[in-house]
């Protein structure tokens, strides 16, 4: 096995584009995950069971079945019923819809954490129910929801690869294709290597910044 | 027993309006019942001390009032206006009528001390920033810490929060003040600050008070009637001098005489 930094600078114009891919999928799909999860949190709050089964069931069923299966049916599936997205869109969708379901039980478990003599003060002084949640509630429980769901953006940057079966050209799509035509694996895939790990780092410090910050 | 319940609403004194009626109310949590038709009325401007063993029911009177939890049968009517069952409307509209302060302060973290004063203010009663921070900072002037304006809730003391927690239910100017064991949470030097206010504020305003306490000393000091709770019913009722002094029932002489 011989290391050809030629092979190395050949793929880097491939490499740039399919980072640029892979960090927007993230980007999209953590604040899909971040929006979709709230949703479904305060739909779980709702006193009207019809409203909080349906969304039980959904988001059970959603969080106990593998990424890799929610993007294939969202991707031949959801055409048969009419609705074509492009392959990053889907992939970004899943990505959002699948974390969603774990960002959820961030945010309840954040949203619990806020003492109920919180609430009491806001109903004493007759916040009305809107404002004591944004005000009062959310404001803290995001302090305490920043670091499960920092963590959750570390794991779905892993798990970006699999929106290459999909057909999108991030990283690993990148490298593959690269790989095949010049049948050096090696270099295409250290080089992605790498970038997982430098841009896990990346994220995971700019996490602990705005841990640091938020705890002030 | 229901002899003496339905004796003890009298309030004796100069002509009044009644404020608050509370007739036949019985709460339950589980198999246990903490309220047990309890009948109380307290007139405009009144200063009420409910004393009695924890888990008598005093803390969920004032639970009840301030709408943080139903009754399982009665009826509350404060200033007129009825309580449980009532139109969300009206419920809103008598819980801006009173203000309550709680053992653990519940001062909102995230806010400033100001914020904390001027939030309900200007979100509620419509009040402009302006007009609600004026407020605010007289409130803040009176509680003896208009230097914390900017602080955060969690820089002050316990005793300095539970003063900025009475000046905040005060910014909604409320007809009437609960106060929940509000010193129970104190270190015992802070003590003394909180209830020299609160001897203020029952002197110099017509507010109505319900005061949970275990200060003996300023129940007797600030209260018009003192109303001795036993196992969600009140046995005994009177002025301050009667009840520490010669309360008639055995119950009574047996809880002052383990607290004092």
């Amino acid at each position: 096995m011989n290391w050809d930094w030629g092979a190395v600078s050949d793929f880097m114009p491939y490499f740039w584009k399919g980072l640029l891919v892979t960090l927007e999928a993230l980007a999209l799909g953590s604040l899909i995950s971040f929006a979709l999860g709230l949703v479904w949190t305060l739909l779980m709050r709702t006193p009207t069971r019809w409203v909080r089964w349906p969304v039980g069931i959904l988001t059970e069923f959603v969080r106990d079945t593998p990424l890799l299966v929610q993007l294939f049916f969202l991707f031949y599936v959801l055409p048969e019923a009419g609705v074509t997205l492009s392959p990053l869109t889907t992939g970004v969708l899943g990505l959002g819809l699948h974390y969603s379901t774990y960002t959820m039980q961030v945010y309840r478990a954040g949203i619990e954490a806020v003492p109920a003599g919180q609430w009491e003060a806001a109903t004493a002084l007759s916040l009305p129910v809107r404002r004591t949640w944004t005000a009062v509630v959310l404001p803290q429980a995001v302090r305490r929801v920043v670091p499960p769901l920092g963590n959750y953006v570390i794991a779905m940057l892993k798990d970006t690869p699999m929106l290459m079966t999909i057909g999108v050209l991030e990283m690993l799509g990148r490298a593959r294709l690269v790989s095949q035509q010049h049948f050096q694996f090696t270099e295409p895939l250290t080089v992605i290597g790498v970038a997982f790990v430098v841009v896990s780092y990346l994220a995971s410090v700019c996490l602990r910044t705005l841990e640091r910050r938020l705890v002030r | 027993m229901s002899v003496e319940t339905s004796k003890q609403p009298a309030v004796t004194g100069t002509p009044t309006t009644e404020l608050i009626r509370i007739e036949g109310v019985t709460k339950r949590f589980g198999d246990n019942t903490v309220l047990d038709g309890l009948d109380l009325s307290v007139d405009a401007g009144r200063h009420v001390t409910l004393i009695g063993p924890s888990g008598s029911g005093k803390t969920t009177i004032l639970r009840l009032l301030m709408t943080l939890a139903e009754p399982d049968a009665g009826t509350i009517t404060v200033d007129g206006q009825r309580l449980f069952p009532a139109p969300e409307r009206q419920v809103r509209e008598v819980r801006k009528k009173i203000g309550m302060v709680f053992q653990q302060f519940n001062l909102f973290p995230n806010m400033s001390v100001l914020r904390n004063l001027t939030e309900a203010p200007v979100r509620v009663l419509g009040l402009s920033k302006d007009e609600a921070e004026a407020r605010a900072r007289e409130l803040l002037d009176l509680v003896g810490l208009a230097d914390k304006c900017d602080a955060k809730p969690t820089r002050l003391s316990g005793g300095q929060q539970q003063r900025v927690a009475i000046a905040r239910a005060l910014a909604m100017r409320p007809r009437v003040l609960l106060l929940d064991e509000v010193t129970s949470a104190l270190d015992p030097e802070l003590v003394a600050g909180v209830l020299d206010l609160l001897r203020d504020i029952a002197r110099s305003t017509d507010i109505t008070m319900l005061c949970v306490t275990h200060e003996m000393g300023f129940a007797r000091d600030i209260s018009d009637q003192v109303l001795m709770f036993d196992a969600g019913r009140v046995i005994e009722a009177g002025p301050p001098e009667k009840i520490f002094g010669d309360p008639e029932r055995e119950r009574t002489r047996e809880f002052i005489s383990a607290v004092l």
